[in-house]
């Protein structure tokens, strides 16, 4: 019996410019430890915003939503950040490394944020992050020399460097080649098989959504199939 | 908030654009270097104007005022009616320039607390004749060696000596403007004249100057017997009363008391230069004006490379979020930004700001014999140099801290959507 890290219920949110719009529909879904999780649906369905909104970055919306058993919804937004930076990982579409740092530094970052081991220990630790993207012999490189598939392998460590709970990938191979996709699928799949992390990825790509636990559909701001 | 994590944030942003840090920088450094130069200089100016004016003038001085505004007899008779007496153009009385009991005043000040010294003197109006013109001036009898102690005379010597007014009861040290405008020197001949008729002749037994245009023009020492004699008073009669206290600052309170004791008109130095102190206050304003100005300046530049940064930073910024940095993190990534900006530009200021100024306190002034400087007077203290920091460190805190609480306000999902 595996347990429920993320609950969603009743999720309802609106956009307000240019007018007034429901963009989510109740939505009501959970997602099990160690699940491997695709969200697809055509462009503009609402999934993103779904996905922003389990990410807690997006706190304007109805409905509850909790993870590993905490109640997120009504937290402050400095609260939601130490929360995110324990539990939940992300990669976004394009990359997004932190251009003046090192390689290792991006890895590096989050872990010092959260300050539970020292410097070296995280330094070791991001070592081993990069070692499973298959990075390490870059760690000393200035991020913005990277390729894009590099970028985004770095961008997985970073994701993998405090263990969370859930990983979220907003189109994660959106912007990558065939071979470059295959990598980051397969080291998805990895860390949910191997370390039981949850992994919940918005993506177009349906290959991408097929090699997954599951597969929720979304059209026009509610679930059709999966949830 | 983890500060450790946002200065090596903001360590790497600023070294990653190293020319703007540098502009930003230097806006700091110009207008700290500005305002220590003007700090010192000015100061220096002010220091150099109240230690001319102190030096030449005593703390205190009590003398005899010419009054004109006694009560009337009208007053005196017609008081009780409630009646309102105009008395036009009324005339001074008749009143004699002597202190009362001057050199028993004096025996008693000198042994108050906190009074340097205290010298008796004899002053008045004089017409120096040197053929057929008059020159008018002061001729002071004075109490050498005590006068010596007050105004330190021995030092502003240039020909002669003072002491020679104690062995020589004819004797006389002139300014040395003066003689030199009645053409006379050491061993020569001078006819003093008082208003009143008195003649006398002196011999020239020194000159002097004070560096200030007003005494040495027009002013004469001779001893205090010798006054006494032309003007034909005896030997207790004194007109002034100098008084030097150890701290200055103390004659403004001690005047008044000694005014209340003795019952006499005593003037401290602060009413006596009232101009000098008016200047200074001027200076003051003008140095903190233009400094301010500057430190506004770099402020606004500084504001203006931060809030750049921040839109050029958008996206970190995002990122910083998404991966758990909160709103105090981000501000302190931005503010560090700032403070390192500041303290840089404003240590650089300093140095920059004491060199100048010292390369001013040596570069030569010539301003004739009329005013003893030979460099440009520059003040040195430690208090301007921190207030410069501080100020400094003030303004960029400022600046940078609105672009900074902007960063730590944006919304990462918009930016992370793209």
């Amino acid at each position: 019996m595996t347990s429920t890290v993320l609950q969603a219920s009743h999720i309802n949110k609106y956009f307000y410019e240019p007018e007034k719009f429901q963009v989510l529909q109740n939505i009501n879904f959970e997602v099990k430890k160690g699940e491997f999780l695709s969200i697809i649906g055509k462009s503009g369905c609402g999934k993103s915003t779904l996905l922003y909104i389990l990410s807690t970055m997006d706190t304007d919306y109805e409905g509850v939503l909790d993870v590993n058993g905490s109640r997120l919804t009504g937290l402050s937004q400095d609260r939601l950040a130490d929360f995110r930076n324990e539990h939940l990982g992300f990669v976004f579409q394009f990359h997004f490394l932190l251009p003046e740092f090192t390689v290792l530094q991006n890895v590096m970052l989050p872990a010092q944020k959260l300050g539970k081991y020292s410097n070296k220990e995280i330094e070791e630790r991001a070592y081993e992050k990069l070692k499973l993207v298959n990075m390490e012999a870059h760690a000393r490189k200035q991020s913005s020399k990277l390729s894009g598939g590099q970028q985004q392998r770095v961008a997985i460590a970073r994701a993998l460097i405090n263990d969370p709970t859930i990983i979220m990938g907003d189109e994660p191979t959106g912007n990558l080649d065939k071979a470059n996709s295959n990598l980051v699928f397969d080291i998805f799949r990895k860390i949910s098989h191997e370390n039981g992390q949850t992994i919940i990825t918005v993506t177009h790509d349906p290959d991408f959504a097929k090699g997954g636990d599951r597969i929720i559909e979304m059209s026009d701001g509610k679930i059709i199939s999966g949830g | 908030m983890n500060l450790n994590l946002s200065f090596q944030i903001a360590q790497t942003h600023l070294l990653a654009k190293k020319r703007q840090t540098l502009v930003a920088m230097l806006g700091v450094t110009f207008g700290i270097a500005m305002f220590i130069v003007m700090i010192s200089f000015m100061q220096g100016v002010n220091q150099f104007l109240e230690d001319s004016a102190l030096d030449a003038s005593p703390h205190v001085r009590i003398y005899n005022e010419v009054n004109t505004q006694r009560p009337s007899i009208l007053d005196d008779t017609f008081k009780q009616q409630g009646t309102l007496n105009i008395v036009y153009h009324q005339k001074p009385k008749q009143q004699l320039a002597r202190i009362k009991n001057g050199l028993q005043m004096v025996s008693m000040i000198e042994q108050m607390p906190g009074v340097l010294g205290v010298s008796p003197e004899v002053s008045s109006q004089a017409f120096f004749n040197n053929g057929p013109i008059q020159i008018s001036g002061v001729i002071a009898g004075i109490d050498y060696p005590r006068e010596n102690r007050l105004y330190n005379l021995d030092s502003r010597i240039k020909t002669g000596s003072f002491k020679s007014l104690l062995a020589n009861p004819n004797g006389i040290v002139l300014g040395a403007t003066l003689a030199r405008k009645l053409n006379v020197r050491l061993g020569d001949k001078v006819s003093v004249t008082t208003p009143l008729g008195g003649n006398i002749t002196l011999r020239v037994v020194g000159t002097f100057g004070f560096g200030i245009g007003t005494i040495d023009n027009i002013r004469c020492y001779t001893s205090i017997s010798t006054v006494q004699e032309i003007l034909g008073k005896d030997a207790s009669y004194i007109t002034d009363i100098h008084i030097k206290m150890n701290d200055p600052l103390q004659a403004i309170s001690f005047g008044k008391k000694l005014s209340k004791q003795f019952n006499t008109y005593a003037e401290d130095w602060s009413t006596a230069n009232q101009a000098i102190l008016a200047g200074e206050k001027i200076r003051n304003v003008m140095t903190f004006v233009v400094s301010m100005t500057l430190l506004v300046v770099a402020g606004f530049g500084i504001y203006n490379i931060m809030n750049m940064n921040v839109i050029n930073k958008l996206k970190d910024i995002a990122i910083l979020k998404a991966t758990g940095f909160g709103s105090k993190d981000v501000v302190a990534v931005f503010l560090l930004q700032a403070v390192i900006i500041g303290l840089a530009g404003g240590l650089l200021g300093l140095g920059i700001g004491f060199g100048i100024s010292l390369l001013l306190s040596i570069t030569p002034f010539d301003t004739g014999d009329m005013i003893s400087l030979k460099t440009f007077p520059v003040i040195f203290r430690t208090e301007y140099y921190a207030m410069g920091l501080v100020f400094g460190l003030i303004t960029t805190i400022l600046a940078g801290y609105f672009p900074s609480r902007k960063a730590s306000k944006i919304d990462p999902v918009a930016i992370l959507r793209g």
